[in-house]
């Protein structure tokens, strides 16, 4: 071999790429139905490191809670997961009304549970759907996305609006389902049934789907726990954890529900308990559907004139009405001193307030825990040593909401 | 519901009484305040101990009483899969201009601690020792103050972050 062809063969050795290659993947990325920065370490196509980067979507809930009525941070609580706004909306209610030391009315524990089932039924929709559209599958996409909307039109008859609800109130909920409600919801339980076996027909043993998921993003059932991993993550590790079982609010302890918990804890076993947990909604809401037309009318919210209005006859006519009416509208409910922590099984899992009350009409402070931040946090581990391209169904299915995230 | 948990504070009075200031069980949440230079020591006997097995650290934030001594409370919340049961453990951390506050990091013994601990760092500039990467989470690098402290007004404005390469 001449000189200059030795040279050239040395040249072209050096020329392979051996070094790790470092990528900025987001903070909008295509790829990701949420904005968060992944910055990759890559062997080749191999991810040997990953630093998650998040606090894009940060808009100060808390902050502005604590500068708000109590009342007044409901509707931050619909933008934290905007997915399943309802069930935010029931875990800061639900701690308010700890602290206040209320007891709910029977027909608003039953209309809660079918409100968040109908809220965890959409969020679900949406993991799966999007998922599959992250992976180049627009079909199911639809399919999933054509179900929520009739998740969303069924909050709609509910509470008058699809996305952000405000439908929970300190005390109650807004009002009592329309006379109409229970048909449609039959109805509409029936599509979501049919385009869910849709779903399943397209998704569950397509080739390319499993194999995109199977063995991917794995996560042991003792990194789930040394993480505080929750909701349908650490069920696919075989974690049975579920507040709606563990530690029964609402209604949930006179309801007939299974828990879907998988084995490996990988992509595909996430994608099978979240479908699980759809179907198992679905036979909540209709459980909640007979008990409450079995139950009859009956006041929704609690009658407890620190954080109700007063009926508004007693308020055109009497003084005392007035005043209370008056309190309740420029100050909003006091809240006796003290803290409390209230959590409940949201979509992503243990959804937690942390309460603590000065004694006045502002909070003293207002903590979400929420499980999207803590569910993401091991994903480094969960993509170490795997293909890029797996770090995109992983990411997918820890269901990571912006909105919930980064507050 | 007030008497929840009282199993849990008995053992943990019982076991390691002298680190605990108080205890309570307001709203059936059981509650222990604990003296902040023993934090690490009692974590680990909550996580070990085979009748309390607290294997998982749930939720951990920090509160500002502005004017009480000390400023600052960490808060954590605990929760047992093995038996179900859950308690929150406090404990206060002073804040002085010649020594910022800081704490003992609990990463050693639940990395779940990890991002909640930047995250309080973030929000209110409690340092954590032996933390293996204390940086902000939510915010940004530059960003002045931490804004969950009482004495950050909620109407201030940052100053204006260029490029960076």
């Amino acid at each position: 071999m001449s000189e200059a062809a030795q040279r050239l063969a040395g040249d072209s050795r050096g020329d392979l790429h051996s070094e790790h290659q470092v990528l900025n993947m987001g903070p909008s990325h295509p790829a990701t139905h949420g904005t968060v920065k992944f910055l990759i370490e890559l062997d080749g196509e191999n991810i040997v490191s990953l630093e998650v980067f998040v606090g894009y979507l940060h808009r100060g809930f808390e902050k502005e809670c604590e500068s708000g009525s109590w009342y007044q941070a409901i509707p931050y609580t619909d933008r934290l997961n905007y997915n399943s706004a309802i069930l935010c909306n029931i875990g800061y209610c639900m701690a308010v009304e700890k602290l206040l030391g209320i007891a709910l009315p029977e027909r608003c524990d039953w209309l809660r549970v079918l409100a968040g089932e109908l809220s965890r039924l959409g969020d679900h929709l949406t993991r799966c759907g999007a998922a599959c559209l992250e992976l180049q599958a627009m079909t199911p996409f639809l399919y999933g996305i054509e179900a929520r909307e009739l998740t969303w039109d069924l909050q709609e008859e509910l509470c008058g609006a699809r996305v952000t609800s405000n439908y929970i109130r300190i005390g109650g909920v807004k009002h009592d389902m329309p006379g109409d409600f229970p048909g449609k919801c039959r109805a509409g339980i029936a599509k979501i049934r049919a385009l869910l076996a849709d779903f399943d027909k397209v998704v569950t043993q397509n080739r390319i789907f499993v194999d995109r998921l199977r063995g991917t993003g794995i996560i042991s059932r003792e990194d789930c726990i040394r993480y505080a991993v929750t909701g349908p993550v650490a069920r696919a590790s075989g974690i049975a954890l579920d507040m709606r079982k563990d530690e029964p609010y609402l209604a949930y302890d006179r309801v007939d529900f299974d828990i879907p918990i998988g084995e490996v804890g990988d992509n595909y076993d996430r994608y099978l308990v979240c479908v699980e947990e759809m179907h198992q909604s679905l036979r909540i809401i209709e459980q909640c559907l007979v008990a409450l037309s079995r139950m009859g009318p009956a006041p929704v919210n609690v009658a407890d004139p620190r954080v109700r209005w007063p009926a508004k006859d007693g308020v055109f006519n009497r003084m005392e009405e007035l005043i209370q009416q008056f309190k309740a509208v420029t100050e909003g409910p006091m809240v006796p001193a003290g803290e409390c922590y209230q959590a409940i099984e949201s979509a992503n899992g243990e959804l937690g307030f942390y309460l603590v009350s000065d004694g006045t009409a502002v909070p003293y402070k207002v903590r979400c825990r929420p499980p999207s931040l803590i569910n993401l946090a091991p994903l480094p581990l969960m993509v170490r040593g795997a293909m890029l391209a797996d770090l995109i169904p992983t990411f997918d299915f820890i269901n990571m909401i912006g909105g919930e995230c980064d507050r | 519901m007030e008497d929840c948990g009282s199993g849990i504070l008995q053992r943990l009075i019982a076991e390691r009484g002298e680190h605990l200031e108080s205890t309570h069980a307001q709203h059936g949440d059981a509650t222990a305040l604990l003296r902040p230079e023993s934090l690490l020591e009692v974590m680990r006997f909550l996580r070990d101990d085979s009748e309390l097995a607290f294997n998982m650290l749930t939720d951990l934030t920090a509160v500002d009483w502005l004017d009480r001594a000390p400023r600052f409370e960490m808060v954590y919340h605990l929760y047992s899969l093995d038996w179900n049961h859950r308690l929150r453990v406090k404990a206060g951390v002073p804040d002085a201009p010649d020594a910022p506050a800081q704490v003992d990091s609990l990463c050693e013994l639940w990395p779940s601690a990890n991002w909640m601990e930047r995250e309080v760092w973030d929000m209110y500039g409690i340092r954590f020792a032996g933390h293996p990467d204390l940086k902000r989470l939510l915010l940004y690098e530059e960003f002045e103050g931490h804004p969950l402290r009482k004495d950050y007004p909620k109407e201030r404005r940052q100053p204006l972050v260029g490029p960076r390469n």
